[in-house]
């Protein structure tokens, strides 16, 4: 064998070995599962002081798994990486507060929903927005009510600047309805524009309600809240589904029927109660 | 599977980065490269408490990530807003692009100077002793002896701390700076499609820094005529010159 030779079986031994499709099952049924998640989005999924993933999620994927009667462990991932890697096999089940959309539906597949949290803005209490006492949930699909509150609401957050997370759906939500009158900041972790906000560095924060409602709770953000409707639907799609390979069909027709018990049994309920503080089971 | 289609569209984004890219470089090239300067001729005076700080602060610098250090001039120094406002440096580290620019003046400025400090000392003493035998003054012999030979003999690791800091600023992404790479990064959370929008990025970077190499190769060039065999000697033939 010459020194060419040699080389090629090497880098072909070495790409073969890439794990690309992983672990203990092949495609009838699964018996283990590696769940990927953000771990930087409390109340749903974060790290306690060990490093250790917690939350609403990996209770209920805890729970879930217990369940289907597989084994599972979870791997932390950036949110805007989380497809990408689960589509090369890093991981198998998404479980990090991610919206079920169309977008998402074309390239990997999700469960039903496991819980439907309306999303706002957070500003400091002595600004337009905070006072204007605009509440409720909105619809976003449809448009005639929620189009004349959303221009009220440009008009109120006119030449602000606005922080919130990359790769979400409400950075999609704010671009779309609030780029031409506000400066639009993205962030990796929503903990950063937390950090902005209080800061002074931002006025005002997009995210889901009940993330918001924990961030509020500390002490330095005494002087901001929530302001303005909680918006659900539309570009939010279908509420929050754990997102599985298309090909992996078995794991996820085995995901669909826990979470369903899961919502029959309030389970869901008492461990969303437990972590957000309000009840977001999916009707 | 590469779509080439796709890959034009992503490649006219990134682009768009390139100007905030090109500016933080070269904003902090520049200014490192003055800090670098005064700190080193100062560490080459040698006085003690000159030498001191100078050295607590490149050991700072160069032993500490600069993730670690864009992170804490963003975040860490954004928690005593009321102090800096009282100092009315908020103005300043109000803005991502100043704490972007400090936390890579500061880096580089590090490892400027333990390059010219060390360049500064491997000029050959015989040199320094035949300009003072001319009578030449300390600053004279710096500005004619020293810092010319000295930054020749910089040059070469120089261009390799400049092109470190072109790649640098990719890490400004985490402070919402929409560079190159953050673009990149919001190009793949949209399509999904990892390989072409990295791989342009990646051709983007290597032809910023493509020219960076040929620009310090030419400024070497120019450096280092002394070193090369002028033209017309080469021609002359073996042994000749009996006229």
């Amino acid at each position: 064998m010459n020194r060419l030779t040699q080389f090629a079986a090497v880098v072909a031994l070495t790409l073969a070995a890439v794990p690309f499709v992983p672990r203990g099952w092949a495609d009838d049924k699964p018996t283990s599962a590696v769940i990927g998640t953000e771990g930087a989005y409390a109340p749903w999924n974060f790290t306690d002081a060990g490093g250790k993933p917690v939350g609403f999620e990996m209770d209920l994927a805890t729970d879930l798994c217990g369940r289907m009667k597989i084994k599972c462990s979870f791997v932390l991932q950036d949110f805007d990486g989380l497809i990408p890697a689960l589509q090369v096999g890093k991981f198998d089940v998404i479980m990090a507060a991610m919206f079920i959309t169309d977008k998402r539906l074309e390239v990997i597949n999700f469960t039903r929903p496991y819980a439907i949290d309306p999303s706002g803005f957070a500003v400091a209490k002595d600004s337009p927005l905070a006072k204007a006492g605009l509440t409720g949930t909105l619809d976003l699909g449809d448009a005639a009510t929620t189009g004349p509150v959303i221009d009220k609401m440009k008009a109120l957050l006119k030449g602000k600047t606005i922080g919130v997370q990359a790769a979400t759906k409400h950075l999609d939500f704010v671009k779309q309805n609030f780029a031409d009158v506000a400066t639009i900041r993205e962030y990796k972790t929503t903990q950063e524009h937390d950090l902005d906000l209080a800061a002074g560095r931002l006025d005002a924060i997009f995210a889901q309600r009940t993330t918001l409602a924990a961030t509020l709770a500390k002490p330095e953000f005494s002087a901001y809240a929530v302001a303005g409707p909680g918006f659900v639907k539309g570009v939010f799609g279908r509420g929050t589904g754990a997102g599985i390979r298309k090909k992996d069909e078995a794991l996820l027709a085995m995901f669909n029927d826990a979470i369903g018990a899961a919502i029959a049994d309030g389970t869901i309920k008492k461990l969303s109660i437990q972590w957000l503080k309000s009840d977001v089971t999916p009707p | 599977m590469i779509d080439l289609d796709f890959m034009a569209e992503a490649f006219r984004r990134l682009i768009q980065g390139v100007p905030l890219t090109l500016e933080l470089a070269a904003l902090s090239v520049s200014l490192g490269l003055a800090i670098a300067l005064v700190c080193a001729m100062a560490l080459h005076y040698g006085h003690r408490g000159l030498t001191w700080p100078i050295r607590a602060y490149v050991t700072a610098f160069r032993g500490t990530p600069l993730l670690v250090q864009i992170f804490f001039t963003y975040y860490g120094l954004g928690q005593f807003r009321p102090e800096l406002q009282a100092l009315g440096l908020w103005g300043f580290f109000r803005e991502p692009f100043w704490c972007a620019i400090l936390a890579l003046t500061l880096n580089t400025g590090a490892y400027g100077t333990e390059i010219i400090r060390g360049a500064l000392q491997s000029v050959p003493y015989g040199q320094i002793e035949a300009a003072r035998a001319c009578g030449m003054t300390r600053w004279l012999v710096y500005r004619r002896i020293l810092l010319p030979i000295a930054l020749r003999l910089a040059l070469p690791s120089y261009g390799n701390e400049i092109i470190l800091m072109v790649k640098g600023t990719s890490l400004t992404s985490i402070i919402t700076l929409l560079e190159v790479t953050s673009i990149a990064q919001q190009l793949t959370s949209e399509t999904f499609r990892a390989i072409e929008v990295f791989v342009c990025a990646g051709a983007i970077y290597l032809a910023m820094n493509f020219v960076v190499t040929r620009i310090i190769g030419s400024i070497e060039y120019r450096l280092s005529a002394h070193l090369r065999a002028a033209p017309d000697l080469v021609a002359l033939p073996a042994g000749g010159g009996s006229a």
